[in-house]
Formats: C-alpha cells, structure tokens, sequence
C-alpha cells in the first residue's frame, strides 16, 4: 500500500490516517489483519495482511498417514470441522474409487448440514455483535450448544470431531440420536423466526446492512468468491447441488440467492440456508436406511498413483482438496486445500473501499471467515 | 451552624453517595437485565444473588495498573476523566428528586429535596451536559493514540449536533411550564385532567420527550449511538489507553450521566415526585420509581437494538431531529401564545 497522501485544502491541509486493524481486535474474528487508510472514518484502501495462524496443515499432512490427516483437517475451519473430514474422507474415496454405504452417505449428511446450521449460527452471531446487537450472539449460541451435544453424543467430541473415516463412518449413530436431531429440528424452526424478529425488519439493522458492500455477480466469480458471499450476488451455485455428493442427490432442498448482493441479501441468504438445512436433515434424519456404516475398505490405506479434486459446500463456500498420491508411500504425495475462507476474503478489499470504518467490521462479518481455514 | 445548614450540607453530601452507589447499583442492574434478555445467570457468585459484584470491580479496578502511554500529553490526559465525572456529578446538583420537606418536623423550615436550588436550572444542566464533552474529547486526543482520536472526533460531532435538538426539546418544555426552574416546572404537573390523566408535560410534549430521550441517549453516548466506545470497531474508542481508576471515572461518569438525563427527563415530563396514591412527602419514592423506569429503558434498549452508524446518526439528527425539533417548538409557541396554557 502506498504511504498516506496530503490533501491540500484551501485553509488546512489533510492527512490520511493508516490504521491497524487487527490481529489484535474485537471484531476481527480471529486474527486477520487489515491495515487501513482512512480519510477521517472513509476507507480509502486497505491491505489484508493474513498467516498469523499459519500451522502448515498442507505440509504437515504429505508426513502423516492418510488416515491421521482427518484430525488435521479438524483445524482448519475449527466451527465447522465435520464438514472438513467429509471433505477430506470423499476426496480420499475418490482417489480410491471406494464405495461408500448408503447408511453413512446419510450419516454423513446429517452431520454436514448439523454442522452448517451450527457455523452459521456463529455466524449470525459475530455478524450482529460487530454491529452492535449483542443479545442475538447469546442467542445463537444457546442454539449451537444444543448441535454440539448431539456431535458429543455421536462421537465424544464437541468442537474438533474426527467423525469420519475413508470409506465410512468411525461408529454407528447412538440409539435414540436421530429422535433427538427432530426434536432438535422443531427447536430450531422456531429460533430462526426469533434472529429474524430481532434483525430482519429492525430499521437500524436495514440501515447497516442494504447497499453496504455491494458485489456484482460477475465481480463475485472473478474475485472466486463461492458459498453464500456468491450466492448473495445472485450466482445459484451450489456444490450439493451442481456435483451432488454423501447423499445430496435423494434431498430436496432448494438454493437460495439474493439479487442486490449487499450485506444484507448475504444474511437473508445464510439466514434462509437455516431453514433449508433443517429441511434435509428431516429427509435424511426420516429416510435413514438400515446398512453397514463402512464400505469395503483395505486394511493399509494406500491409494494408486493418481491426483484428484474433490469439493464439497461448506458452510463458507465450496471446499476443494487436491491431492496427488505416488502409489508407493503410505502418505499423499502432495495435499492442497481450496479453503472457501481464504478465497472469500479475496473479496474483502473491494468491498470495503470506500466504506466507514463501522462497514469493515459489517463486512469482515459478512463474509464469513474462519482464520484458520485462512491460513491453515 | 444552622440546623438548616447542616441539613443542606448533609443533604449534599447524601446526594453525592447515592449518584456513587446508584452508579455501582446500575453496573449491577446492567448485568443482570442483559443477563435476563440474553436466558443467562449473570453475576452471581459474588454475595447473595451476586449483589456485591460491583464491589468487587471496583476493588479490582483500584488494584489495577495505571497506565499512561509514553506519547500522552500528561496533564491532559490526567484530566480529561476528572472533567468527564466532575460534570456527570455537577449536572444533578440543580435536579430537584423530592416536595419540600421538614424531615417530618426535625426543622422548623421546610427544605427543598435538591442540592442548590437555581432558578435557572434547566440551562444549568445543559451548559454543564456541553461540558462533558470536553472530557471525552480530551481523553481522545491526549491519549495519543489513533483508535482514541476517531472515538474522540465522533463523540465532539455526535454531542455537539444533539445538544441542539436536547435544548429545543428542552425549550419547549419551558414554554408550556413557563418557568426556567425545575422546582416550580415539577410543581406545574401535580393534580389530573379530568379526574384520571395526570397532568404530566409528556401528555401535552409526547413529540418533545421523544426527541428528549434520543437526544439523550446520544448525549450520553448510549447504545443505540455508542459510537465514540463503538467496541466492535474502535476497540473502546475514546478509553482505549485508559486503565483502573481513570477508566473508572469515565464508566462512573457514563452512568451516572445516564441517571441524570433520566432524572430531568422524570422532573421534566413525568411529573417528577407527583404521583397517586403517596402522600407528597413520600414523593421522592415516585421519583425513584420513574427513574428506575427509564434507566431499565436504557439497559433494555442497549442490548436489544444493533448500533447505528456514526454518518447515518448524524444525518439523523441534522434532518430529522433538529427539523422536528424546531417545528415542535414552533407548534408549542403558538398554542401558548394563543390557547395560553
């Protein structure tokens, strides 16, 4: 970033001011870093300085065995860590052209959608607090506790699970789990409704987030952006949808996309996933079939020589891995990760030009990101 | 010395410690309201029901550090907390809290229920409500610091352009009251209108205790209008670099402004002390309780509403406030010079 500009006025003369924002700051979730310059509380242009929590999870995992990189993937986008080991466990099938049993494709899907519903509800409540409506953050918390008990029920663990394995499940659903989730289901109807009355139609809330950073569709998929970021600019493009994997091809859910893609069409987007993700939990969680929870799988995982990408929708956007197995070792060969997080936060630059110091915060949250998925 | 005398300075004195404690006791009421409308415990740990728990903050902020940091202006920055808690607790020394009383004939006069009976108290409290902002404005400024100085520049904007409105909100009052002092403004809203609706200004000035309270909410830098301690993005705007007992003053001087924003507002729309039921020299219990009423209003507002955004509160007190503002004003002026109510 260039150095601050003097403007020269008729009687005094102005100074740009560079703030540091960040990694050391309330509403940065986490620790990304945006240094900004600011002409008083306007935004003219900002660098996103990220890797404060760099781990090297990519090249950690070419010296682990395939089956250790699950717990790897746990920590990179840490609130929605199922959804990574779905990822991972499905690229890793693929790549072995395993068959995988009905049963956990539906498993599977319970808990991806458990999972999405769980990360947004951080979400909305991040989102909110950075705009100042702290009691929608207790709020939605008190809903995200109730998915963790059922992943501490399904597998022990309530924030890094490990709940999946190649080829299958680790363990079968506990008796009575699936009773819980639709119980769970019609709880949480009824919330959503509840985030709703606080913040859809609240004049304030309208006022923050309508036409704040405002993204064109074709802007969004050149910038890459991908999940509800994309879809908020009217982009239908769904992984679940476009290339069905676990059991997405046996739900109905729909997709839905926002037209203006401002902050405020992104939340009714997330907003409306809600409701959609409970919907295919109820087909899955009601449709359950009976069936082995693993398929055919060799006792030494060692895939041929071969590469291949395989992504999944998080609840951040598409989640793709690529990995490149040489046959010979018990470990990938090269292992990369597509994190929804990081190319998203590709978008935050733009979005924030030219928009107060309030707007960053707004936009930081409405984008979504989880730093360690960032930075991995 | 007077037992009149005495009775002033004791009653001085009195109102000092109950701002104090009404301070402590709002932290507490805060934590617990949001406790309440977020389904979570609150404090609780600390005495029974968690009652002591401001005790406790306060104990823990007086064995905190002070810190300074090294590029501060020292005076200054020394000084700004001073002003903030300074004015907070000079603006309720003309706010009348109860009737005249004799302290049920302890004295052979009957004192007033307030520390300095000015006859021009309603421009007392805003010249002193206008000193407040100094103290924010300073601390923003001397600390140093850059998160300091943007909380510091939105606080002078925001005080500044809703002064304005408060006053005229003020001014109309005055106008129906016809009196500058408190006391005989208070005096002017005892009895009922046809048996059953108090004779309260808010009845006659809905518009102007509207404008009244936003106005004051901003004045006292409260959620909805935060901004210059917006936490979320100027980490705590203003007191960022300030830590234990100067941090202190200026979390005493928000509540206790609130309090006095409330009280005026109970004294100038509400009736102050007038209520049914109480005998006038039980009064001072109504005044409470409207008080408390206000102040919950407060609390809940905060921790229900998102925040507003600096540039959107200021168009909204330039266009639409001070507008309304004038015309109330306007309106009131020709109804008394015409009706002469």
């Amino acid at each position: 970033m260039d150095t601050p500009v003097v403007h020269h006025g008729a009687m005094f003369d102005t100074n740009e001011l560079v703030i540091n924002m960040g990694p050391q700051h309330p509403s940065t979730h986490g620790v990304l870093r945006v240094v900004l310059r600011l002409d008083g509380e306007k935004v003219v242009d900002a660098d996103v300085v990220i890797g404060y929590l760099h781990r090297g999870i990519e090249k950690l995992s070419e010296n682990r065995n395939w089956t250790q990189i699950i717990l790897l993937t746990d920590r990179m986008d840490y609130v929605a860590a199922a959804t990574n080991n779905v990822g991972y466990c499905e690229t890793v099938e693929k790549l072995m052209s395993l068959e995988v049993p009905r049963r956990a494709r539906y498993v599977r899907t319970i808990l991806c959608e458990l999972q999405r519903i769980a990360s947004h509800c951080l979400w909305i409540g991040t989102h909110a607090m950075d705009i100042g409506a702290m009691t929608v953050f207790l709020y939605a918390f008190r809903e995200r506790e109730l998915i963790l008990d059922l992943f501490e029920e399904f597998c022990g663990a309530r924030l890094t699970y490990n709940s999946m394995r190649i080829g299958g499940l680790p363990l079968d659903l506990p008796p009575g789990w699936d009773r819980k989730v639709l119980e769970f289901c019609s709880v949480m109807d009824s919330k959503v409704d509840e985030y709703e009355e606080l913040l859809t139609h609240n004049r304030i809330w309208l006022e923050r987030t309508k036409g704040i950073g405002v993204i064109s569709g074709k802007d969004a998929v050149a910038l890459g952006l991908s999940g509800p970021p994309l879809r908020g600019s009217g982009v239908p493009k769904d992984v679940r949808k476009d290339e069905p994997y676990a059991a997405y091809d046996e739900m109905q859910f729909d997709v839905p996309i926002g037209t203006a893609g401002d902050t405020y069409d992104r939340y009714l987007v997330r907003l409306e996933e809600f409701r959609q993700s409970l919907r295919i939990i109820r087909q899955a969680t009601e449709g359950i079939p009976e069936g082995p929870i693993v398929g055919k799988v060799p006792r030494l995982i060692k895939p041929a020589a071969g590469e291949t990408y395989h992504a999944i929708e998080s609840p951040k956007g598409e989640l793709g891995y690529f990995i490149v197995s040489d046959g010979k070792s018990t470990n990938p060969y090269r292992f990369r990760v597509r994190p929804p997080s990081f190319c998203n936060l590709q978008g935050l630059r733009p979005l924030i030009r030219g928009h107060l110091i309030a707007d960053v915060v707004a936009l930081i949250g409405s984008l979504d990101v989880v730093l360690g998925e960032v930075d991995r | 010395m007077s037992p009149l005398l005495l009775a002033q300075v004791a009653l001085t004195l009195f109102v000092f410690v109950m701002l104090l404690s009404s301070a402590a006791v709002m932290v507490y009421v805060e934590r617990k309201v949001a406790a309440l409308l977020q389904q979570r415990l609150g404090p609780y740990l600390v005495g029974p029901k968690g009652l002591l728990q401001p005790i406790a903050d306060v104990v823990k902020l007086m064995f905190k550090e002070e810190l300074r940091p090294r590029a501060a202006d020292a005076l200054l920055f020394t000084l700004a907390p001073i002003i903030s808690a300074t004015a907070a607790f000079a603006a309720f020394a003309v706010v009348p809290f109860g009737a005249e009383t004799t302290f049920f004939g302890l004295l052979d006069e009957r004192v007033r229920l307030q520390v300095a009976d000015v006859n021009v108290a309603v421009l007392v409290i805003f010249a002193i409500a206008s000193m407040s902002v100094y103290g924010i404005v300073l601390a923003g400024w001397s600390a140093n610091s850059k998160y300091s100085l943007l909380g510091g520049l939105r606080s002078s904007a925001q005080m500044i352009s809703y002064e304005l409105s408060y006053g005229l909100a003020l001014a109309t009052v005055l106008l129906v009251g016809n009196s500058l002092s408190l006391t005989d403004l208070v005096n002017r809203q005892a009895g009922t209108w046809l048996g059953f609706i108090p004779r309260w200004f808010i009845f006659v000035q809905p518009l102007g205790f509207f404008i009244y309270m936003t106005a004051g909410i901003a004045e006292t830098n409260r959620a909805p209008f935060d901004f210059p301690e917006a936490e979320q993005e100027l980490v705590a705007g203003y007191h960022t670099e300030y830590s234990s007992m100067s941090f202190a003053m200026f979390f005493l001087a928000e509540y206790i402004n609130m309090v006095t924003v409330s009280a005026v507002a109970t004294d100038l729309f509400l009736g102050g002390w007038h209520g049914p039921l109480l005998p006038e020299s039980l009064g001072w219990i109504w005044f409470l309780i409207k008080v408390a009423a206000l102040l919950f209003f407060y609390v809940w507002m905060r921790w229900t509403l998102p925040r507003y955004r600096y540039d959107q509160l200021m168009a909204f007190g330039w266009k639409v406030l001070l507008p309304l503002a004038v015309i109330n004003l306007l309106v009131t002026a020709a109804g008394v010079l015409y009706f002469g109510l």
